[in-house]
């Protein structure tokens, strides 16, 4: 199969939407350049009134594309950075996410968000850098982290054709990774966890930019003798409980590898899950390697320190080997 | 006070008159007729009634078609009902049955209709503005003479996502009409406090759009208004803001008065009670020979009628049932989605 890189596999899908359905149009600050290089050569192909750059008004185009899709539309609207979901947060939660169900069921409200540069990347600090995808999910925001360039087309395009606001977090650190995507129409529900990696000695639970990470670990761990199996929950909500806690049922121990803080966050949901479907199967505590509870900082001693890394994981695995 | 009878005017139907006679008693009487079932604990909650403002909502609807689209505020049935809402299906969604507008999943503040482009009343002051702008632009991408309005009051004027509404309809020349019902108050805070400019639809200059003012106390001053204002956005000219004055006659919410903080006079509010539209506009058809004290009496008793019907059908509607309460949320459904409580 082919290989391009996770950004062009973003890319495509949107564009095939695109062409299958005219109600899509994009809509976002800098998109028509393409700063974020997921829109790129989408004005050249469609022209001016499938892609609209914005001015700098976050909760105003927000808006304006729930109101659009309430009228028939099907938008993408895409953030910069996901800082900017904070000053867009009541037109995402208050107004696209509980529009339908306070009016009794009435309408539909199909956006998709993307975050094409979602997460940290090194020196971006305090407020380029967040992951806030707990909060969205708490509130009950339908949404996924891609991990592969194949996960990102699939999944992407399940966003694109679901008649809710969905959300696609794209991580920023693997914008430029290569990976087999298979061409033409290609649909990954919500809702399915992967096993990125068989094992049977442990499970680690990664999410999103980690994913990598995990398997190197996981790789390392082979080489000490322990089978580690890697899960990658892929679709944040809804979550595929079967899948995570199938594997934890099998192996009895569970890390989870998450980049998003550390308090009520999409960790502790799972570990939640775990604990509640599959106790009486630990055989060890269920553990978190998490960001901390600060802002990122920037100097690269203390940034390291705060983001959950692949030596932390490391470390936590031959741990809970051990236990 | 009402102006002298235009030329205008006098040609406009005799049916249209009462007609907007008709929208503006049956706004007045909802609302009492809901504080009477607030108080006997028929309805669950407050609402924040519309009395005094009937004129606004009266007047610009009177020129919209049925597919164009309104966003509303909390205090929103004078809209809903002003856009074609039914009686009968807003008082069962503020009784909280499943007979409602909104199957009892929405109450006072969420009351909507698509199919008569009431994208519905909204908790969060200004936040329909770019909800508004978003129909409008679905309507201009297809190609299609719909406009939307954008109702909100004085407080909203000061919440930013309405700038950043207005500045995206005025760039995008979309066919918004930013209805500000000015009266005089964001609960308890005065607009003379919050703003320093006398009239706030100047502001609409900044965004190079048209800026109207109008007496929202006469139901035919904000016809005329409304009209132009929506000429020009089905023409394809883009947006306008239009300011109505008005007032408020009573509380912010239902139960204001139990609270019994003062921030407006008695004479304040008695003066203003003198210009009501609900009683000066009729007396003025009956003066100016347009309709007789019978005709319009005719209207009074229609609109009791059509109460009196609404409050039965919404008594002897169904609650629903309390394991209902996880449908509707999405409208393309997963397993495990939404997650339950227990």
């Amino acid at each position: 199969m082919r290989e391009i890189r996770y950004l062009e596999a973003l890319s495509e899908a949107l564009r095939e939407e695109m062409r299958r359905d005219p109600r899509v149009v994009v809509i976002g600050e800098d998109i028509r350049h393409s700063l974020r290089g997921m829109t790129k050569g989408i004005l050249q192909e469609f022209g001016p009134n499938r892609i609209f750059d914005t001015p700098i008004s976050e909760a105003g185009f927000t808006g304006l594309a729930t109101g659009a899709a309430m009228a028939g539309m099907r938008p993408v609207v895409e953030f910069q950075i996901n800082a900017l979901l904070f000053l867009a947060f009541d037109q995402l939660v208050d107004q696209a996410l509980k529009l339908r169900y306070m009016m009794g069921g009435q309408g539909k409200v199909p956006v998709t968000y993307i975050l094409p540069a979602s997460g940290a990347r090194p020196g971006l600090a305090g407020q380029h850098a967040d992951h806030p995808y707990p909060l969205l999910l708490h509130m009950g925001m339908k949404a996924a982290m891609p991990s592969t360039p194949r996960d990102a087309k699939g999944l992407f395009t399940a966003a694109l054709r679901d008649d809710d606001p969905v959300m696609i977090f794209a991580p920023a650190a693997l914008g430029g990774t290569r990976g087999p995507v298979p061409e033409g129409d290609f649909v990954i529900q919500l809702g399915q966890a992967e096993v990125k990696r068989k094992g049977n000695d442990m499970t680690i639970v990664a999410v999103g930019p980690l994913v990598p990470a995990a398997l190197k670990v996981a790789e390392e761990l082979a080489g000490d003798g322990i089978s580690a199996e890697v899960v990658d929950p892929r679709s944040l909500l809804p979550i595929d409980h079967e899948t995570i806690v199938g594997s934890v049922r099998k192996t009895g121990r569970v890390v989870i590898f998450d980049d998003s803080n550390r308090t009520c966050g999409f960790a502790a949901e799972l570990a939640a899950i775990i604990a509640d479907e599959a106790f009486e199967s630990l055989r060890a505590p269920v553990k978190r390697v998490t960001r901390a509870d600060v802002p990122v900082p920037f100097s690269p001693p203390l940034e390291n320190y705060v983001l959950p890394t692949r030596d932390k994981l490391l470390a936590k695995c031959r741990a809970l080997a051990k236990a | 006070m009402l102006r002298p009878v235009a030329k205008g005017v006098k040609a406009m139907e005799k049916a249209t008159l009462l007609s907007l006679y008709r929208t503006m008693r049956l706004i007045r009487r909802f609302e009492e007729r809901i504080v009477e079932l607030i108080n006997r604990n028929e309805i669950p909650g407050v609402t924040h009634e519309y009395v005094g403002e009937e004129a606004v909502a009266t007047g610009v609807c009177s020129v919209l078609r049925p597919d164009d689209v309104i966003t509303s505020t909390h205090r929103g049935h004078g809209h809903i009902l002003a856009k074609g809402g039914q009686p009968r299906r807003m008082i069962a969604e503020l009784m909280g049955r499943e007979s409602g507008y909104n199957r009892g999943r929405g109450g006072s503040m969420h009351i909507a209709d698509l199919s008569l482009g009431i994208y519905g009343a909204n908790g969060i002051v200004g936040a329909g503005a770019p909800i508004a702008c978003g129909a409008a632009f679905a309507a201009k991408l297809n190609g299609k003479d719909r406009v939307a309005v954008a109702f909100f009051g004085d407080g909203a004027t000061n919440q930013g996502v309405v700038h950043e509404a207005m500045n995206l309809a005025a760039i995008w020349s979309l066919p918004v009409i930013f209805v500000c019902e000015n009266n005089g108050y964001a609960i308890s805070a005065s607009i003379k406090e919050m703003a320093t400019i006398e009239r706030l639809s100047d502001r609409a200059r900044g965004y190079g759009m048209p800026g109207e003012w109008v007496d929202g106390m006469d139901v035919l001053a904000v016809r005329g208004a409304a009209e132009k204002a929506v000429a020009h956005a089905r023409r394809g000219e883009g947006p306008t803001f239009l300011e109505c004055r008005t007032y408020r006659f009573v509380g912010h919410f239902t139960a204001e008065r139990a609270l019994n903080i003062r921030y407006r006079g008695d004479e304040e509010i008695a003066e203003w009670r003198k210009r009501d539209p609900v009683e000066t506009f009729p007396a003025w058809l009956e003066r100016e020979g347009i309709a007789t004290a019978a005709e319009t009496e005719g209207v009074r008793r229609e609109v009791e009628g059509a109460l009196e019907d609404a409050i039965a059908f919404a008594r002897a509607s169904p609650f629903p049932q309390g394991e209902e309460a996880l449908d509707g949320m999405y409208a393309t459904s997963y397993p495990n989605l939404p997650a339950r409580g227990v």
